[in-house]
């Protein structure tokens, strides 16, 4: 019979496969986080994944047990049970209480992640068309933050830069340690603002504010991307998020104040079916 | 091959589906002209997918009255009709419940929304929650339709309607002819009666109270919700008096007559939506 | 439950050639035209995964202009779930349905007719969005609003096309429930049904339940666009996100109404070649009823970042864990149907057993997914694409791979070459799983959806899915391969080749079946 050689070859071959896929080159996980949450996310879907492997080792254990020993060639009469109930009221149950245990770390993960309350800062994130525009509403700071990767590395005319997509002009600078309120909304169609190291993403609808928290462990600069398709610049309109300490955050405010103050953003929403 | 009268009929090739989806081609591709500023091929194409699809509707339903008059249907493809009929009626009512869910979803939740919280504060400010409101941005302003003028009439008339069909109907399980034509042609002038005061509803609100499609939330669900009730409506009628016609060339007996059900069970299934419209549009 | 003895008027003038097929009124014809319908269609489609695949090939933009990818995206994603999958079980539904209760045709054949053939001009009109000023839709196939309201006059047809697709789906539903319903033979009772033919009563139910929400969604961004209505548009009381809600309030079921004909098919296949009954029949058939009520109940899992309130987010996050339950009873039944059976492994057997294992791990991630903080994380991100398809091409259409194989020598009379058939299988699921496996990879590091270009960290694990979604791609050339030599010079097929297969249209009809079925209905035990 060809099809257990198939398949020993095939277990080779994803046996093989497991140490090139482990180097760092092929990072198959979640971006290392930079919040409690985005850790605590990350120990969610931890446990998840292992309550899905231990079933799918346990059902597909079951499965390719029988495909090997009770086969036809290998000479196994069929037996003609079709129903038991026990069984049957037993795997219906399990996986219920399997499920609401689940349940319960996804509650509490849930719950924190929805608080906004007490932030220490507000900003109003405005998704445009294709940018994103950026209001610190106690500082009263605006501004734009658009991608600046030069079209020439997007056509191929010159080589790719190490930040290729994932830069812009003017990012957002926050200081570390502090808990972030982003409001966000849009002036046209759906964007979303979505920061991975800093699990948030919250889709900005047109019209409405939402909101969503952050608040950064350590210092550094943080990419993300729009997450809702927006239109043909939708892969273009990137989230570079700056977390800094205090005293360089209280500089960079008082150097934007002088710099752009006074600039406004521009129409908070834009009607797309006013014009007919 | 077996003909006796036991025999689930089984129709010929038809030509009608094909005409039909060439029809509806045609009608959409001109309806989609109309929309993007088409001139007159965009006429000339919606009227060619119209023309054809009203061809295809006489000749189909045409060939489906001649082939229950000549009986071939037994009493299983009958059931097979009551099945259909309810069937597609339930797909109706979910048509309808997208709509009303539409006008709950603003009603209840978004409207409340925009005028509360930091959404009002820093998008909408002095955005108030009121109902009827033609949302933050239009100012202009408009008066809703009350409830207890040409609504109330007209729930009176379709519900008078759905007195006058089952009148017809009790004629035509005890045979008595005139009777049922009366009954039905009673039936066709209140549906008729009904659509024109609709029409002079609408004629008014545009003119008079400035209620028009483009009023936000209330003139949005307004319209499409009494709109496609109209459509229905005058669907509706146009089957009763294709029915009537047929009483009065004495089809149907008092057991045979499923498509005198399932006009009935459509109108009343209009009927009852109406109720839900006065209730939730004009009423509260 | 009166006989359906079939009355035929059909029988003296038949037309012959392209005619007989454009007036048929016969479910086989009208099944036949269905699944070829939806092959043209998969490979349509397959053509725009290609161009999207190729695309993503390198960082860079290469080979097409960012608005012509989004209208590949949206293309292919309609013409796969409306154009290939739905049609293809309308197809074996047609086929099997008559056959498997016993009854000589479907109950309206001349609707059947107009449902099949409402779906070349809906398809006509989205391909020819391709070409009018605007272009195509590029919105997603999901449509969302306000973005629609911003495209230009190919959105119109796509909307149109929906239509008519949901003309057809629901005339075509309700003849199947009609046909489920009042054809029956004698003696078949509903729980002695096929569990095929089960889980198409269920699946008709959804379609006529959601099929006019949709068409009521996409009427309102008709008029947004047109006649200036405000449903999704703020500044006049609308909530783009109500769009949203309509949309999946179809959607969810929609998934079901992909994946639950599946199940029917395996269904059947699982038992036949392992020689044993199927475990479980009647919870097999309340499991099913289970996922179509609360597919119903878990829309809004799909927008767990659009910012509901966070009550909402639990309740939905409750639900749609919930469906883990039945579909797993589902799960342990098929194990439990092969366990101490006597398998052989032809390839119906092979993509039977290729469905339940990479369906399962779709699941899974459908359960990853529907963990609100995590779905946070990986919402429009490929780790969605990767379960998608994971459900959707090596579930629904490897069921439908299987059941074609299954049914072939039924259809046609004719054996497949069961060497090649296998060859296709290895090769669909060894490219399928380089294709897909490595965009979970890709959804977990952040790569959102529905981008043309890409930052540097992602290019490795998009140039191994794209080698294997060309692979893929090649072996369904292989497929189409192998049916036409079936067709040509296929071996002549026994009326029972498969030793385990029990339904009727196995155990009462010749292969191949005869043009009308079941002229006098056969009497059920
Ligand atoms: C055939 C189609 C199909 C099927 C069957 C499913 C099945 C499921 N899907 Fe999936 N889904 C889609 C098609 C499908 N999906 C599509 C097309 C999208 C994206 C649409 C778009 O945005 O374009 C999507 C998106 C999608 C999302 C939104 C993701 C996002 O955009 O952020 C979610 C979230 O909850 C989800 C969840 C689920 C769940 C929980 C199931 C469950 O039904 C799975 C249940 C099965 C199992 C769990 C495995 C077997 C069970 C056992 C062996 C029992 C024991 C198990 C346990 C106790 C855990 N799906
Ligand atoms: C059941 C439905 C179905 C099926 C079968 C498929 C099949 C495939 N899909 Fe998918 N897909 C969707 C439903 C489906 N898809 C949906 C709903 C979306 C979401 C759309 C959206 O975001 O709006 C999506 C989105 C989607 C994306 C994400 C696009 C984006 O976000 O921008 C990708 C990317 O890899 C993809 C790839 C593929 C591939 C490679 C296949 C392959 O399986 C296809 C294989 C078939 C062929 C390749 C055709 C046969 C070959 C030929 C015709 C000959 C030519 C061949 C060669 C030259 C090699 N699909
Ligand atoms: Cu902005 Cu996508
Ligand atoms: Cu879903």
């Amino acid at each position: 019979m060809k099809v257990p050689y198939i398949s020993k070859i095939l277990a080779t071959c994803l046996l093989l496969a497991v140490p090139c896929l482990s180097m760092a080159a092929w990072n198959i996980n979640f971006q290392p986080g930079n919040t409690l949450l985005a850790d605590d996310i990350q120990q969610l879907h931890l446990i998840v994944m292992i309550v899905c492997v231990v079933i799918f080792v346990g059902v597909f254990g079951f499965m390719f047990y029988a495909i090997f020993k009770h086969r036809k060639s290998v000479g196994h009469k069929a037996s003609n049970f079709h129903e038991n109930t026990t069984v049957e009221i037993i795997w219906t149950v399990i996986p219920f209480f399997i499920l609401a245990g689940l349940a319960w770390p996804a509650t509490e993960t849930l719950l924190a992640m929805r608080d906004t309350s007490s932030p220490d800062m507000t900003i109003k994130a405005t998704g445009y068309q294709w940018m994103w525009g950026y209001e610190y509403l106690d500082e009263g700071i605006q501004f734009y933050s658009a991608l600046s990767t030069p079209q020439g590395q997007i056509d191929g005319t010159e080589p790719k830069t190490e930040n290729y997509l994932l830069e812009v002009d003017n990012p957002v600078v926050v200081p570390v340690g502090k808990r972030i309120r982003v409001l966000t909304t849009a002036s046209d169609v759906l964007h979303a603002w979505y920061v991975p190291a800093l699990a948030v993403k919250q889709d900005a609808v047109p019209g409405f504010i939402r909101d969503t928290w952050f608040k950064a462990e350590e210092t550094g600069v943080f990419r993300g991307q729009c997450a809702e398709l927006c239109g043909k610049q939708h892969g273009f309109m990137p989230i570079v998020v700056h977390v800094v300490s205090q005293e360089d955050y209280d500089a960079w405010v008082a150097e934007q104040k002088q710099k752009i103050s006074g600039k406004e953003l521009g129409a908070p929403i834009k009607l797309v079916a006013d014009s007919q | 091959m077996s003909s006796q009268t036991g025999g689930y009929y089984l129709p010929a090739p038809s030509y009608w589906p094909i005409v039909g989806s060439i029809g509806l081609w045609f009608m959409a591709l001109g309806a989609v002209l109309m929309m993007n500023d088409g001139g007159k091929a965009a006429i000339a194409t919606l009227s060619v997918g119209s023309i054809i699809i009203v061809y295809m509707m006489f000749g189909w339903f045409g060939t489906v009255i001649g082939e229950s008059e000549s009986g071939k249907y037994n009493s299983q493809v009958d059931i097979s009709y009551r099945w259909a009929m309810s069937w597609f009626i339930f797909s109706e009512v979910m048509f309808f419940a997208c709509f009303f869910g539409a006008l709950f979803y603003m009603r209840v939740l978004s409207v409340p929304w925009l005028a509360e919280g930091d959404t009002q504060a820093l998008l909408w400010p002095g955005f108030e929650n009121t109902w009827p409101v033609a949302g933050p941005y239009f100012s202009e302003k408009f008066t809703p339709m009350g409830a207890w003028g040409i609504p109330a009439l007209n729930t009176f008339l379709l519900l008078s309607s759905g007195v006058t069909v089952t009148w017809a109907h009790w004629a035509l399980k005890k045979e008595k002819r005139a009777q049922l034509v009366w009954g039905l042609f009673a039936t066709v002038v209140l549906g008729i009666t009904f659509l024109g005061f609709q029409v002079y509803e609408y004629i008014h609100a545009y003119g008079d109270l400035n209620l028009t499609l483009k009023q936000g939330a209330y003139g949005a669900t307004f319209y499409m919700l009494t709109g496609f009730h109209g459509f229905h409506v005058t669907i509706g009628t146009i089957m009763l008096i294709v029915i009537l016609i047929r009483s009065m060339r004495g089809h149907f007996t008092a057991k045979n007559h499923f498509a005198f059900e399932g006009v009935s069970w459509y109108w009343h299934f209009v009927d009852v939506v109406w109720l839900g419209l006065f209730v939730v549009v004009y009423w509260m | 439950m009166e006989a359906a003895h079939a009355h035929d008027d059909g029988h003296d003038h038949v037309p012959s050639g392209l005619m007989r097929y454009v007036t048929t009124t016969n479910h086989k014809d009208i099944g036949s035209m269905y699944l070829w319908f939806s092959f043209a269609m998969f490979l349509v489609g397959g053509v725009m995964a290609l161009t999207i695949r190729a695309e993503l090939f390198q960082p860079g933009l290469q080979l097409v202009r960012p608005e012509f990818f989004n209208t590949m995206t949206t293309l292919h994603g309609l013409i796969m779930v409306f154009g290939a999958i739905m049609p293809a079980f309308v197809g074996f539904a047609n086929w099997q349905i008559p056959m498997m209760i016993g009854a000589p045709d479907m109950a309206f054949p001349r609707m059947n007719n107009w449902s099949f053939w409402l779906l070349p001009p809906a398809a006509s009109l989205l391909v020819l969005s391709l070409f009018v000023p605007g272009g195509g839709p590029g919105a997603g196939w999901t449509l969302y609003a306000p973005l629609t309201v911003q495209q230009g006059m190919g959105m119109d047809l796509t909307i149109f096309a929906i239509h008519i697709l949901g003309m057809s789906s629901i005339m075509g539903s309700i003849n199947i429930v009609t046909t489920i319903l009042n054809m029956r033979a004698p003696g078949m009772t509903l729980m002695k049904m096929p569990l095929f033919v089960w889980t198409w009563l269920i699946t008709a139910y959804l379609l006529i339940a959601v099929m006019p929400v949709l068409a009521g969604a996409v009427t309102m961004t008709l008029t947004d666009r047109h006649f200036g209505t405000n449903f999704f548009n703020a500044a006049g009381g609308g909530d783009p996100v109500m769009f949203q809600h309509i949309f999946w309030f179809f959607g969810h079921p929609e998934v079901y109404i992909i994946a639950i004909p599946a199940f029917g098919v395996v269904s059947q296949i699982l038992p036949a070649f392992s020689r044993k009954p199927l475990f479980g029949y009647a919870s097999m058939v309340y499991a099913t009823a289970s996922i179509a009520i609360l597919s119903f109940l878990v829309w809004a899992h799909h927008m767990y970042t659009v910012g509901m309130p966070v009550e909402a987010q639990l309740y939905y996050m409750f639900a749609t864990m919930l469906i883990a339950v039945p579909t797993g009873v589902k799960v342990f039944n098929w194990v439990a149907t092969m366990w101490k059976g006597s398998m052989t492994f032809e390839t119906p057997m092979l993509f039977a057993i290729g469905f339940l294992f990479l369906f399962t791990l779709g699941g899974f991630t459908g359960l990853v997914l529907a963990v609100v903080p995590v779905d946070v994380q990986l919402h429009d991100t490929y780790y969605v694409v990767a379960h998608f398809h994971y459900v959707m091409v090596a579930g629904a259409l490897y069921a439908a791979f299987g059941g074609v194989y299954f049914w072939l020598p039924k259809w046609i009379g004719k054996m497949y070459d069961e060497r090649l058939g296998k060859i296709h299988f290895w090769l669909s699921i060894i490219f399928f799983n380089i294709a897909f496996f490595p965009q979970h990879f890709l959804g977990l590091a952040g790569m959102p959806r529905r981008i043309p270009d890409y930052s540097l960290q992602f290019a490795d694990f998009n140039m191994v899915s794209t080698i294997g979604a060309f692979g893929f791609g090649m072996a369904q050339i292989f497929f189409l391969y192998i049916l036409l030599k079936a067709i040509r010079s296929g071996e002549p097929a026994p009326a029972k080749p498969w030793d385990g297969a029990d339904t009727l249209e196995w155990t009462h009809l010749p292969s191949p079946a005869p043009y009308h079925s079941f002229e006098d209905p056969p009497q059920i035990r």
